[in-house]
């Protein structure tokens, strides 16, 4: 299991320099002086522009910007946005936003995806099946933003069930339920349906005629047999979503207002804020293969098969 | 009837321990409809070993599990027939009572162990498994007797192995483990469906092997379902020969390999490589297995016999006493038996 | 947000995928992508004959017929792809310039303009079926471009195995890690101008990992197949072997999640519009519309709901294809 884990943490560091350096690329290699921009319609003074290029390692080879960025990062400096603000002073204040809204929508899509994914398997065929599977289709088809708006307008101003946008005094939970529905439909829609059909395909198992033949109550061999190995594929696609959760839903945080990392990058990208972007997306790139490797070692740990290879 | 703690009625003298009588199982699927097991007789006697021999899709394989009650229905549905545990009908019985009878009484050993295993626990856990939901043990208990079982069924340093997983045994463990299970409880009835196929030849004479001897120390009767003539020469007691859903050929294992009185079962015998037949061509049977939704009329054999007459086509042979303890499904058995005298 | 499936990384160690879904096999996607279930079956097409190939192809195409899911299903894809080729046949001129009466902005359906009139006084209906063309286009080359991108590199990914696999599958896994939206923004943003060929090529960019790890993973087990040694026995060239005898096993999942895709990157493409970094005006997408329609939302919903409805259609009906292809092959439900 150790070795397991070993290799696949090893595996996964170059992924992180490789990922962070394409967003770094991304970021300062592409046309535009990020300088200028900042200066806006006024043509700054040389002698400012080339101390701040200094300042930012502008004027280095890519190579070298990227080298002692990372080195940077190591020591836990994410650098500062052009106004001097720290960057891990934006991450500090946007992130906790994000994660209450993540958690939000992780428990909303726990609650009914994996009940319905379940009782869905459970009664194949049925009504509700078919109901499940229709409506987990329509939600994943049609795209966030849309299913945003239409959640504002129903849940929203019809119903009059949650506010309509993100306000700071609403408090936890209030303010983060409708976003966090919105968010968790798409998710919610994929685990409903990859419950089901990990279920219908191990109720069909040879193991599971076995533990009938061996005169097993139903209920154990559903409860203990079946949903065991079915949950597997199902645990690790929640560990993979609440990573991306995390990762803040840059649209849904921009239409309804909440002020998490989401917002924060997208108004970084735009205003080209490049250490912004590139510090977050660091972060972000972190917490992913953290997640992925929380996922893996999950695995492990419930697949004995995985463990022992 | 009075009963035992484990629902099982006592059986007098005369009773068979199981007793299948005119069984019609069909499978119900979106266009046609499959008739597995048509109209199947036999018993098995307490102590003995039935083998019930066949190819793929002759309905021994069904037949068996709709003694143990573990069909897939839908779409497979019993229409006719009775099954019997010491006289009492399993198929009238609660569901509840029927589950108890499983695995206690009646445990059926799987052909693919690999996947008859639950992958994700371990070997000692689903063995003591049988301790735990039908004798109430604690898991502590039901451990101790799990490797006690494996050690019964021979396998190699048995307490360290209870903590195993399926797939970190050979094949021929991996059945062993399955025979354990199956074993646990002493049943009255083990059911073996194809146990060795998946296996290389010596470790299936192996298992055989140990199969027998279990059988002989808890007085077990076995039913033997296999395709393989050499595996049944050894083992069983009788033979039931299966085709296409029928009982061709029903007799004593003694008698049925010297003097077959079925054509079909005349053709397997003799499609048995042999070394005193070096250098000749091997003879099979000609053609393949019926359509089981479109069954032959007349005898079901008939377009692959090689006695086959005119009547054969038209009218189904009933099956007819060829002495005690035999029986044959032919118009022309007489024919048959000539043949080996 | 809609991303085009995303399994995880490839351990190049063992042969299988972790993590897996279904009973013994298949992969699982990451979130956000459109479905999961798609890939469960990833390992079941592989190990055909080629006579069982086309009798489960002809018995597909049976029950497809007679599947009404199906039939509605690629109805509507048929008619949207008929929109977006011949818009002029649907809706007349071009919304823009003279025809949108600045006087008649916002105004709400009614009778000769049934979507009623958008900001600028257009017709909403046309301005919605001249905008299925961008959109359309734009999920089909992406999907073929990234279809090509992923038949090739899995194969020899999977099939050479070994260090080529290994450096494949590090790469995969760096394109897969790199997060598709923010990257998306990132790399828009630094063109000032964006067509759609700009669109497509950032998103053929960004969605190829996908499909190159479920090629492999469907290569990998065909490989070990029985009729491969066979060939290889015969003396076939590896290239034969692959072009012959792996491909045409291995390719059916990958073809059924390319015909969902389209639905995903339709969708991307809207929400990367709706964002304002992919198309921009005086481009046509309902992307756009719905961006433009957002401010306006409460009091006039009908500039934003019409675009939004084509936009879920269209969508939905790619997916429901690709589902309902995809179930008709599965030889594990007959």
């Amino acid at each position: 299991m150790g070795r397991y884990v070993v290799r696949r943490l090893i595996q996964l560091i170059p992924v992180f320099f490789g990922t962070t350096f394409l967003i770094f690329a991304g970021v300062f290699a592409i046309p535009g002086d990020p300088i200028r921009a900042l200066f806006g319609e006024r043509p700054p003074p040389p002698a400012l522009v080339e101390e701040l290029r200094n300042r930012y390692n502008l004027n280095d080879p890519l190579f070298l910007q990227y080298a002692k960025y990372i080195w940077n990062v190591l020591r836990g400096d994410l650098g500062t946005d052009f106004r001097n603000r720290p960057v891990l002073d934006i991450v500090s204040s946007a992130y906790p936003v994000t994660i209450k809204l993540a958690v939000t929508a992780f428990v909303i899509e726990i609650a009914i995806g994996l009940t319905a994914g379940v009782l869905a398997g459970l009664r194949r065929g049925g009504f509700f099946d078919n109901f499940v599977l229709l409506s987990t289709t329509l939600i994943i088809s049609i795209p966030v933003f849309v299913l945003a708006f239409v959640a504002q307008l129903t849940l929203g101003l019809e119903l009059g069930l949650f506010p309509i946008s993100y306000n700071a005094d609403d408090g936890w939970p209030l303010a983060y339920l409708l976003p966090a529905v919105v968010l968790a439909s798409l998710s919610l829609a994929t685990l409903a349906r990859l419950t089901r059909t990990s279920l219908v395909e191990n109720l069909r198992a040879d193991y599971v005629r076995t533990a009938i033949a061996k005169g097993l109550p139903r209920r154990t061999v559903v409860a203990k047999h079946t949903l065991r190995n079915s949950l597997i594929p199902v645990v690790t696609l929640l560990g993979i979503d609440i990573g991306s959760l995390m990762g803040g839903a840059i649209v849904t945080e921009g239409i309804f207002n909440v002020p998490g990392i989401g917002q924060a990058v997208f108004n970084a990208i735009i205003r080209q804020e490049g250490t912004v972007v590139v510090g977050i997306s660091t972060l972000l790139v972190i917490v992913f293969i953290f997640a992925n490797l929380v996922v893996d070692v999950l695995y492990g740990v419930l697949d004995p098969r995985i463990r022992y290879d | 009837m009075e009963k035992d703690a484990a629902g099982v009625p006592p059986g007098g003298s005369g009773t068979p321990l199981l007793a299948v009588d005119n069984l019609h199982v069909e499978f119900r699927l979106r266009d046609r409809t499959v008739r597995a097991v048509n109209g199947v007789t036999y018993s098995l006697a307490e102590g003995e070993t039935l083998a019930i021999l066949g190819e793929s899709g002759s309905g021994k394989s069904v037949s068996a599990q709709a003694i143990m009650g573990i069909l897939d229905s839908p779409p497979g549905f019993i229409t006719e027939g009775t099954i019997r545990y010491r006289g009492e009908d399993m198929l009238g019985m609660e569901e509840e009572q029927r589950r108890k009878l499983r695995g206690r009484r009646i445990s059926m050993v799987f052909q693919d162990a690999l996947s008859s295993l639950n992958p994700v626990f371990r070997v000692g856990d689903q063995i003591g498994e049988m301790f735990r939901v039908h004798l109430g043990m604690s898991k502590k208990d039901s451990l101790v007797k799990a490797a006690e079982l494996m050690d019964r069924v021979r396998i190699p340093s048995a307490k360290d192995r209870i903590r195993d997983y399926p797939h970190q045994f050979s094949g021929g463990m991996r059945q062993r483990v399955m025979i354990a299970m199956a074993l646990a409880l002493e049943p009255d009835i083990v059911i073996a469906d194809e146990p060795t196929t998946a296996l290389d030849v010596t470790v299936q004479a192996q298992i055989m092997r140990l199969l027998k001897d279990l059988q002989n120390e808890m007085s077990m009767g076995l039913i033997l379902i296999t395709h393989d003539l050499g595996v049944v020469a050894d083992v069983a007691d009788r033979i039931e020969v299966m085709y296409a859903g029928r009982v061709v050929e029903e007799a004593d294992v003694e008698d049925i390999y010297a003097h077959p009185a079925h054509p079909y079962t005349e053709g397997l015998l003799l499609s048995i490589p042999r070394i005193d037949q070096k250098g000749q061509a091997l003879r099979t049977i000609p053609g393949t297995p019926p359509n089981l939704a479109n069954i032959p009329s007349g005898c079901t054999f008939h377009p692959r016999c090689h006695r086959a007459r005119a009547i054969c086509a038209v009218e189904e042979p009933a099956l007819e006493t060829v002495s005690m303890s035999r029986q044959s499904r032919c118009h022309f058995w007489p024919e048959v038996l000539d043949a080996t005298q | 947000m809609t991303e085009p499936f995303n399994p995880p990384p490839s351990d190049p160690q063992t042969e299988h995928d972790p993590p897996r879904a279904g009973g013994v096999g298949g992969a699982v996607t990451v979130g956000m992508a459109p479905d999961a279930t798609l890939l469960t079956d990833a390992s079941t097409a592989p190990g055909q004959t080629a006579e069982q190939q086309t009798s489960l192809t002809k018995e597909a195409w049976r029950d497809l017929r007679r599947n009404p899911l199906f039939i509605v299903a690629a109805a509507v894809v048929t008619l949207m792809i008929l929109v977006a080729a011949f818009p002029r046949l649907f809706a007349g001129e071009e919304p823009g310039g003279a025809t949108c009466p600045l006087g008649q902005s916002r105004l709400p359906p009614r009778a000769g303009h049934i979507f009623g009139n958008d900001l600028q006084g257009c017709d909403v209906y046309a301005k919605v079926i001249y905008g299925a063309r961008p959109s359309i286009v734009i999920g089909i080359v992406v999907t073929i471009v990234t279809l090509f991108i992923g038949i090739v590199l899995g194969s020899i990914s999977g099939f050479y195995g070994g260090w080529v696999d290994t450096i494949l599958s590090r790469f995969t896994d760096v394109a897969f890690g790199f997060p598709f939206i923010v990257g998306a923004i990132v790399i828009l943003t630094a063109f000032p101008q964006r067509s759609v060929w700009t669109v497509v090529i950032v998103l053929s960019a960004l969605g190829w990992a996908g499909l190159v790890r479920i090629m492999r993973s469907s290569v990998f087990s065909a490989k070990s197949m029985d009729y491969v040694q066979a060939a290889r026995a015969l003396g076939a060239t590896n290239s034969r072997i692959i072009i012959r005898h792996i491909l045409p096993n291995a390719v059916t999942p990958v073809i059924v999640l390319a015909t969902i895709g389209v639905g995903a990157i339709i969708g991307s493409e809207a929400t990367l519009t709706f964002l304002g970094v992919g198309l921009q005006a005086p481009a046509n997408s309902w992307g756009l519309s719905i961006s433009q329609a957002q401010r306006y939302f409460i009091d006039s919903p009908h500039m934003l709901l019409f675009p939004a409805l084509f936009l879920s259609t269209t969508v939905l009906a790619f997916i429901v294809l690709g589902d309902a292809v995809r179930d008709a092959f599965d030889p594990k439900l007959r």
